[in-house]
């Protein structure tokens, strides 16, 4: 609870339109449903409570009519709260003079559109210098640093085009831009996606982690979106009706949905995109460590009836991997280290890669697939029926699956084979 | 048995109180009005016709082009060769000032009602009943209180004239885009800030709209404006009513029209980007933003000369 690593924090926040909205608070608190309040009343936020962290993505994700946007509009007091408070960057910014609140714009929040609302009869570059234009900032210097953000999102060279020339991509670019140019810690994105197609969609998608990772802001991120949330978003608040339902993680909403409503909405998220290869390790069965020798390797590797094991250093570290084959070889001719037959191609990879780009590694690798950590630990592995039960959304599945067979030695078939032409039985199709 | 409501006798004692206790107002309001009506009138006479129609050619040109100026200058010749050329002078002069005035209340009262929805409200029923009262009513009350002349005319004019400025400028920068409004707040612009450099450049072609308005149905009031003794081309058409001389009627009644289509084009013009003018003024715009994208571009070459070699 630490203030300094709160960008922003709303409680209580309630917004209600028409008349009696104050009435309708108190009601709304007792518990009555929105949809029974009285005639020309209605609830857009209620109750809506959360810290957003400094330098992190939180994303409200919700249908229309959620209250979202109404919800956004509050952070920066485009919509005034009915009840509650806001604040930013420890500064309460519910019920302040206006003035007051426009400093509060100017410096600390500011806001993408979805239609991405630049000025229509300005250049792009005197878009993306709105915002210091109205911080009071020199026009040389101004210009000097909408330039260089310009050319941070990608558009140089449209400097000096109007808007109206530009594709859907690059004005939300200019519109991202301009407020990124303001260079306030609090950026408030409204939709600023959901106009795009989708490609555009995904590269932008891209472009805001990629410059979120560099500058750090803190980025509060509104969309209907559900895949575009789990993509961005380091925590995800679903809204229903006005209300909050769930706050958590990606992960987090995709296997421990609050309620029934937040389980129907993620079923059809993709799930090898949003869950990661930390979310479905198992802990190795058996690791070898560098020092110890090829007898108490094979010992290892017999006792698990394992045809191989990761080898670790002392700090955890991976070196590589051993078969048993060639550790029964050192152990034949007497030998004392495993160094020379550690393999290199362990072909593990990091936790926080996403399931979808663990096929291939899975495919590639000679044992469970390795999962490290930042510091290269080998932290778990993920055997093939393990991945394959993740996609089924049951990853204990694997638990129960029984190991694959071995098929019967080779000569034992063909013994049998034999016997059977040579009783006359019809020739057995060619196996594939 | 008979049961009326007195509602004219209410407003005749209403308008003598008012002559009574604001005359003083009223004859300032009538010396103003002369005066800014002598002053046009004088700019368009003191020269000789011609001068005016070349003037008038090359505002035509530089606002809409060469057509437009052709057009103007056979119009106005057309206006001298029926002997109307004071005539139409004075109603333009007394046009020019009502719907000068008209604007200068009408586009502030506009603006006033787009940010305000109390003031919308209360505007609207009374923008309704000025558009919709007879025309001919409000020149008897503007007789009283200002006399005969130039004055009421002005006066029942501006009222007839203003309610498309206020209704066409409110409904403009209603119009103007919610989120770019928004755009202004969220970056923390004072909201006179927005009204400058957002709303009222974005609602311009709709602002325009409503001066054209205004200015037609100024001129629509010339001919009833005579009634109360204004000088100009309606002096001719209710002449030549009480006359029944049909050529001289349709001779003031042409040069009205000849008046309506040069007003009515050179007013749509603006804003629209027609004409000499704004080609001249949009291809420096344009050269200016092509130089300084080219500037840009060589500093950017320039600096990558260092690192990797110029290739983009």
């Amino acid at each position: 609870m630490n203030d300094d690593t709160i960008a922003l924090r709303a409680e209580g926040l309630y917004k209600v339109f028409g008349r009696h909205a104050d009435e309708a608070v108190i009601a709304l608190h007792k518990g009555t449903p929105r949809d029974e309040l009285a005639a020309g009343t209605t609830a857009a936020v209620i109750d809506a409570s959360f810290e957003v962290q400094r330098g992190e993505i939180f994303v409200v994700m919700g249908l229309s009519g959620s209250g979202k946007s109404t919800l956004i509009r509050m952070l920066n007091g485009l919509h005034d709260a009915t009840a509650g408070t806001v604040d930013v960057g420890g500064e309460r910014i519910t019920g302040i003079a206006p003035k007051r609140l426009r400093e509060i714009r100017k410096k600390r929040v500011s806001m993408v559109f979805q239609h991405f609302a630049l000025l229509p009869h300005r250049t792009v570059l005197d878009n993306v210098a709105y915002g210091l234009e109205i911080q009071g900032v020199e026009r040389e210097e101004r210009i000097a640093r909408a330039r260089k953000v310009t050319e941070i999102v990608g558009l140089k060279g449209w400097e000096e085009k109007h808007p109206s020339e530009l594709s859907g991509g690059m004005q939300q670019r200019v519109g991202l831009a301009r407020a990124l140019a303001a260079d306030t810690d609090v950026l408030l994105m409204d939709e600023a996606f959901s106009a795009l197609d989708p490609l555009i969609r995904r590269e932008m998608q891209d472009q805001l982690l990629e410059l979120q990772a560099e500058l750090g802001k803190t980025i509060i991120f509104i969309t209907h979106d559900l895949n575009e949330a789990m993509y961005i978003g380091d925590r995800i608040a679903v809204m229903r009706d006005g209300r909050i339902v769930q706050i958590g993680s990606p992960e987090d909403i995709l296997t421990n949905p609050a309620n029934d409503y937040v389980e129907q909405f993620v079923q059809d998220v993709d799930r090898t995109k949003v869950l990661t290869a930390e979310s479905v390790m198992r802990k190795p069965r058996a690791v070898v460590h560098v020092g110890a020798g090829p007898r108490a390797a094979l010992t290892t590797m017999r006792d698990e009836q394992l045809a191989g094991a990761y080898v670790v250093n002392k700090n955890r570290s991976i070196a590589g991997w051993v078969s048993d084959r060639d550790v029964f070889e050192l152990v034949r001719r007497g030998e004392r280290d495993l160094a020379s037959v550690i393999r290199s191609d362990h072909g593990a990879v990091s936790k926080d890669t996403a399931l979808a780009d663990l096929f291939i590694p899975s495919l590639e690798a000679s044992l469970p697939l390795g999962v490290l950590d930042e510091r290269d630990r080998l932290v778990g592995v993920i055997p093939r029926v393990t991945l394959l039960a993740a996609l089924g959304g049951e990853p204990e599945a694997a638990v129960q699956a029984a190991p694959r067979p071995d098929p019967m030695p080779t000569e034992v078939v063909d013994e049998v084979l034999e016997a059977a032409v040579g009783a006359g039985a019809p020739e057995p199709k060619e196996a594939v | 048995m008979e049961f009326r409501l007195p509602i004219g006798d209410w407003i005749e004692y209403f308008f003598d109180w008012v002559d009574a206790a604001f005359g003083w107002f009223f004859e300032g309001m009538r010396a103003l009005f002369l005066g800014m009506f002598d002053a046009v009138l004088w700019l368009f006479s003191t020269p000789t016709p011609w001068i005016v129609i070349v003037l008038v050619a090359v505002g035509a040109l530089l606002a809409r082009g060469w057509r437009f100026a052709v057009g103007a200058v056979l119009g106005l010749a057309f206006i001298i060769s029926v002997g109307q050329w004071d005539n139409a002078i004075a109603s333009l002069s007394l046009v020019l000032v009502a719907a000068f005035l008209a604007i200068a209340v009408a586009v502030p009262l506009g603006i006033w009602a787009a940010r305000n929805d109390t003031v919308s409200k209360v505007i609207k029923p009374i923008l309704d009943f000025l558009q919709t009262l007879p025309a001919f009513v409000y020149l008897p009350p503007a007789l009283a209180l200002l006399r005969i002349g130039v004055a009421p005319a002005v006066i029942a004019t501006f009222i007839f004239a203003i309610a498309p400025g206020v209704r066409l400028t409110e409904l403009g920068i209603r119009g103007v885009d919610k989120e770019v409004v928004e755009a202004g707040q969220a970056f923390g612009a004072h909201p006179r800030r927005i009204l400058r450099q957002i709303q009222l450049p974005l609602a311009m072609p709709s602002i325009m709209a409503g001066v054209n308005q205004v200015i037609m149905l100024s001129l629509s009031m010339v001919v009833i404006a005579a009634m109360v003794g204004a000088p100009g081309l309606g002096q001719d058409v209710m002449q030549s009513i009480s006359a029944l001389n049909v050529g001289l009627g349709f001779e003031a009644g042409l040069s009205v029209v000849v008046l309506a289509i040069l007003l009515d084009r050179f007013t749509a013009s603006f804003g629209k980007g027609m004409g000499l003018y704004s080609q001249w003024s949009k291809g420096r715009k344009a050269r200016a933003e092509a130089a300084a994208q080219a500037r840009f571009d060589a500093e950017d070459a320039t600096s990558a000369d260092v690192p990797v070699t110029a290739g983009a």
